[in-house]
């Protein structure tokens, strides 16, 4: 070994806890990033995977009832692949363990259950045999949730029959990932189950004998699906279509694609940041210990060594660095990756786990961190390179203080030595103050990017289910029915408040523009249904023409006063246009809402009614919902409260997750750069502080001039990272652009105080080694040392 | 030209510091250095006392052990009533800021305080001080007090050095190398302020050197070599700093 690889190995274990701390620090970033892009990987194409082995479809269509001979018509439409033509029926449920009713989908399989679209994965039992039973597969989060097993019976009202369905297996399906009950948003394990039952048997319990009411298409690689869609609407059409819809816009996959959007904003800001950071402290580290060895530099060049010889040698120190970051974050990241991907597998329920760690991740990771490092220390290399060994070899003078700002602006008297001594030595630094206070801030800053989307969401989901939606229950109707329902409804004990509405599939068309979406009809803007936008500002529904959400309208491009064109996608699906009324700013992201008795007169309808909200008394709700239960015309009841409590068990659970590796990660970003300040302003002080100690300044005393300037500077880091956190916050707010709803922007208080309390704490702990490391200052060695 | 011994020091009565049989052993890698090899040395009240010796002799070694910044490996040291050679580290710190005043080869200044401040760093901490003003006056730099290090010269940074040791009136100025980073010109005004406070506060001072030109100005000469006492000297006749040259 060369003798400069010697100096290189000892400077590496002589800095060794601050190169540690680097190093860590690095591998964080590396970690971050190879978890994250390996993740996403992973979860891709397991979704991909699962998909195609399980044949999902590209199209998707309900109608009222077809004869099977359309299916056949649908078949020749160029470019679909296969077409499977289905049953699929709302129940209402009765568990023993929910006081609440719940709903279902029962869902018809082919005569060869194995064979056909949307295939499903049959994770315990067998599929529905004996003909003439009601047997039935349960999809899996319902049988969890209910503890469902083979050979249980459950109570569901089939076609206003109550009946048992016999659980002959539990299943999972591409077409329903997330259990999302129809018209909802959120998935509901609970309160939603599918059930996938005989096509015989669905035949007869729903008079369907000849007939089906739901198509699954697969489309050719390479065909015109807008094309295609536009062709099975016209075959449907006099059948009851509901209008047909690709996979981007089917709710589970929705959801999942949601999902993963998320994800993917968080792979990008978090490594980055991590890398940003550890650049920074190789680029401090690399610049105290070249200043130390200006003489030894000297006297390499002296002997005959070439500057670039020079450089790489300490190049090389770098990348060593980087190196062993890069190997501990792959692995790392490698080995959390797997593990959350199984997190996310487990959660999304896909029924195949499979980590993909592409060679590519591995390599980017470290390319990524050898640049960042370079990136880093360019300027402490150009240093080294450049000192002239004869100026090198002279002890250099004391270095320049000059008064503070607030000595010159007469203030001294008022202003201690010991501060004096820590505001000058900040100011003389300003650059390397700032770089330090950059640091710490950005630590404080990831935390608060860690908190952010637990906030909006929480906000969200109090500005949405207690401001916006104030019924207690939504009672939703199998088929659109007429006002009597609504009296019947509205006579049950317990009902204080009854209000009904109309969920109208519709297509909305402006120019060449087109979306396909809901409009909610509603009797009043300001009743159990309250039209907020984003500010908490009522708007009220207008008696004509459509209120689009904004997001909606500029989709469109129309604004108030324009007409857009409705396409019903029921009833006798009826087109008009309709007046744009206004835009309201709101979290729903495609909303539309009409008055109820304007829809049903442009739909020449009367007193049609979808659905009802309700307020109740919570006292009767026991007997409220088996009424409920009970009553022929409901196919849906939900629950605001057990709304909220499933959401929370499912979407705030994978935030949490996320959350608690942003807390871990930030507190090593934290401790990282505290700690390497605070110790290479000790190193650089700490001739200063043995005079102290010398002279007869106490242990006590000398610990505070030093952990002082940690101190100033964590707190100037502070209000600058919570500032930072704030907008990185908002740029990941920026990146993560999901339509399905849309995320505030909200930070809590409690955010930004545990932001700031982690970053105290890390200070604290690095100030408390350093303590340690005063205490053990050579006092003679350091005096007899000249600077 | 020579002058009698002035301020002769007071001899009859008890020593300020009493070092007894003092040995120092250092543990480097895996050899001993002995640095004192059972050294007994007085000092006494308003002395002043070179300790001459080349390096490596052991007269850091002993300086330091005297002034409380190091213990002795075995021996005591005795400061009037006190067993310096029991003190713990915080006993040993406070005896640093009540009595002992230190003037070292490279100053020590802090860079980031002005020379005043440098000298307020001590007369904060010290019970009966001076004025920051008035210390500076005795080195002659009363005018260049609002100065940083960075903007004197080397002699004049060591004669603030000299300015904050002695600002708390210590009963005792050790002095290690004071001129050793200066040349003969500018060590010599560095070696005049020494005399001054030496003789005008009656402080009892001790000073390394392996300059033997130096020795002259002291009352009497202690000669090192090897970690123990060559000799001792008592000087007659002390020559006037300003008349040194080397």
């Amino acid at each position: 070994m060369r003798a400069l690889h010697r100096k290189l190995f000892r400077d590496l274990i002589k800095l060794r806890s601050q190169t540690a701390a680097i190093a860590l620090v690095m591998a964080c970033g590396v970690a971050t990033f190879v978890m994250s892009l390996s993740m996403l990987d992973s979860l891709q194409g397991t979704m991909d995977r699962y998909y195609e082995e399980h044949r999902f479809a590209n199209v998707f269509a309900s109608m009222k009832r077809a004869p099977l001979s359309l299916a056949e018509r649908v078949r020749e439409i160029p470019g679909v692949g296969e077409v499977e033509s289905r049953v699929v029926e709302a129940v209402t449920l009765d568990m023993p363990l929910m006081e609440e009713p719940a709903s279902g989908s029962v869902v018809s399989l082919p005569s060869d259950s194995r064979e056909g679209i949307n295939r499903l994965y049959v994770r315990s039992g067998r599929f529905p045999e004996g003909r003439g039973s009601l047997e039935v597969l349960v999809s899996q989060r319902f049988a969890e949730a209910h503890g469902l097993a083979p050979g249980d019976g459950v109570n569901a009202v089939l076609n206003g029959r109550l009946e048992t369905l016999r659980v002959v297996g539990v299943a999972l399906s591409p077409e329903y990932v997330w259990l999302i009950p129809p018209g909802g948003i959120l998935p509901e394990n609970k309160r939603y189950g599918v059930f996938w039952m005989g096509r015989e048997e669905m035949d007869a319990a729903f008079d369907m004998k000849g007939a089906f009411n739901d198509l699954a298409i697969r489309v050719m690689p390479g065909a015109d699906e807008a094309e295609i869609i536009e062709r099975v609407d016209e075959l449907t059409a006099q059948y009851g279509g509901l209008g047909a819809y690709e996979r981007e816009d089917q709710i589970s996959h929705k959801f999942v694609a949601n999902e993963l959007e998320e994800l993917r904003a968080m792979t990008l800001i978090v490594p980055a940041i991590f890398l940003g950071v550890a650049a920074f402290l190789l680029n401090i580290v690399l610049s105290r210990m070249i200043s130390a060895q200006r003489e030894q530099i000297a006297a390499l060049k002296a002997l005959g060594y070439s500057s670039g010889e020079i450089g790489r040698h300490y190049l090389s120190f770098v990348l060593l660095i980087a190196c062993v970051s890069g190997v501990v974050g792959a692995a790392g990241g490698a080995w959390m990756g797997r593990g959350l991907t199984r997190i996310y597998v487990d959660f999304m329920d896909f029924p195949s786990f499979e980590y993909d760690l592409h060679p590519r991740v591995l390599l980017l990771g470290f390319v990524v961190s050898a640049v960042a490092a370079m990136i880093g220390v360019a300027s402490a290399l150009r240093a080294a390179m450049r000192l002239p060994p004869a100026e090198a070899m002279k002890q250099q003078a004391p270095q320049n203080y000059r008064p503070t700002v607030l000595e010159r602006a007469g203030l001294q008297r008022f202003v201690p030595l010991s501060a004096r001594m820590i505001i000058r030595h900040i100011e003389r630094r300003p650059l390397k103050t700032a770089l330090s206070v950059l640091g710490i801030a950005l630590a404080c800053a990831i935390l608060v990017v860690g908190g952010y989307s637990e906030d909006s969401v929480d906000y969200l989901l109090d500005f949405q289910f207690q401001r916006v939606q104030r019924y207690d229950v939504e009672v939703v109707f199998g088929a659109t029915t007429d006002d009597r329902a609504l009296s019947s409804i509205r006579a049950l004990p317990g009902v204080l408040d009854a209000e009904p509405y109309r969920a109208l599939p519709v297509r909305l068309r402006s120019d060449h523009w087109q979306r396909r979406t809901g409009i909610l009809g509603l009797t009043s803007g300001d009743g159990l249904y309250k039209l907020l936008d984003m500010n908490g500002t009522p708007h009220a529904l207008p008696e004509h023409g459509v209120l689009l959400a904004t997001t909606l309208g500029q989709w469109l491009g129309v604004g108030p006063g324009d007409l857009v064109t409705v396409e019903a996608l029921e009833g006798r699906r009826p087109e008009f246009t309709a007046e744009v009324a206004g835009l309201i700013d709101d979290f729903s992201g495609l909303a539309a809402y009409m008055n109820v008795d304007e829809m049903n007169r442009l739909m020449h309808e009367q007193g049609t009614v979808g659905g009802v909200y309700l307020s109740t008394d919570p006292q009767d709700s026991q007997s409220l919902y088996q009424d409920l239960r009970e009553a022929p015309q409901v196919a849906g009841v939900n629950v605001k409260a057990s709304t909220i409590k499933s959401f929370r068990e499912t979407v705030s659970k994978n935030l949490g997750i996320m959350r608690s590796f942003m807390v871990g990660f930030s507190v090593i970003i934290a401790f990282g750069v505290v700690y390497n300040s605070a110790r290479i302003s000790l190193s650089e002080r700490s001739r200063d502080l043995a005079t102290l100690r010398v002279i007869g300044f106490t242990r006590r005393e000398v610990a505070i001039i030093q952990l002082g300037e940690l101190a100033t500077i964590t707190a100037l880091a502070i209000p600058v990272g919570l500032v930072l956190g704030y907008f990185l916050s908002w740029l990941t707010s920026q990146a993560t652009n999901a339509e399905l709803i849309r995320i505030p922007f909200i930070i809590h208080p409690s955010t930004f105080a545990l932001a700031a309390s982690v970053v105290v704490g890390a200070s604290l702990v690095s100030g408390l080694i350093v303590r340690t490391r005063i205490d053990k200052l050579d006092l003679i060695s350091v005096l007899k040392s000249r600077e | 030209m020579t002058q009698p011994a002035s301020n002769n020091p007071d001899k009859s009565g008890k020593p300020v510091f009493a070092a007894r049989s003092i040995t120092k052993t250092y543990h480097v890698g895996e050899v001993d250095v002995h640095a004192l090899r059972g050294v007994d040395l007085d000092l006494y009240a308003g002395e002043f006392l070179v300790l001459l010796g080349p390096s490596g002799s052991g007269k850091s070694t002993l300086l330091n052990v005297l002034g409380g910044l190091d213990l002795p490996t075995s021996g005591h040291v005795r400061y009037l009533d006190q067993d310096l050679t029991s003190y713990s580290d915080a006993e040993l710190t406070m005896f640093r800021r009540r009595h002992v005043g230190f003037v070292f080869q490279f100053y020590n200044l802090i860079p980031s305080l002005t020379a005043r401040e440098n000298i307020e760093l001590v007369t904060d901490i010290a019970s009966d001080p001076m004025d920051a003003r008035d210390a500076l006056e005795l080195v002659q730099l009363r005018d260049r007090m609002d100065h940083f290090p960075a903007q004197l010269s080397g002699g004049e940074q060591q004669r603030v050095a000299i300015a904050r040791a002695i600002a708390k009136r210590p009963e005792v100025l050790l002095c290690d190398e004071p001129t050793g980073a200066l040349d003969g010109v500018t060590g010599v005004v560095v070696l005049e302020a020494i005399e001054r406070v030496n003789a005008e506060l009656g402080t009892t001072t001790a000073v390394i050197t392996h300059n033997a030109v130096i020795s002259q100005m002291a009352h009497r000469v202690v000669s090192l070599s090897g970690g123990a006492i060559a000799g001792t000297r008592i000087n007659e006749r002390r020559v006037l700093a300003r008349e040194l040259s080397w």
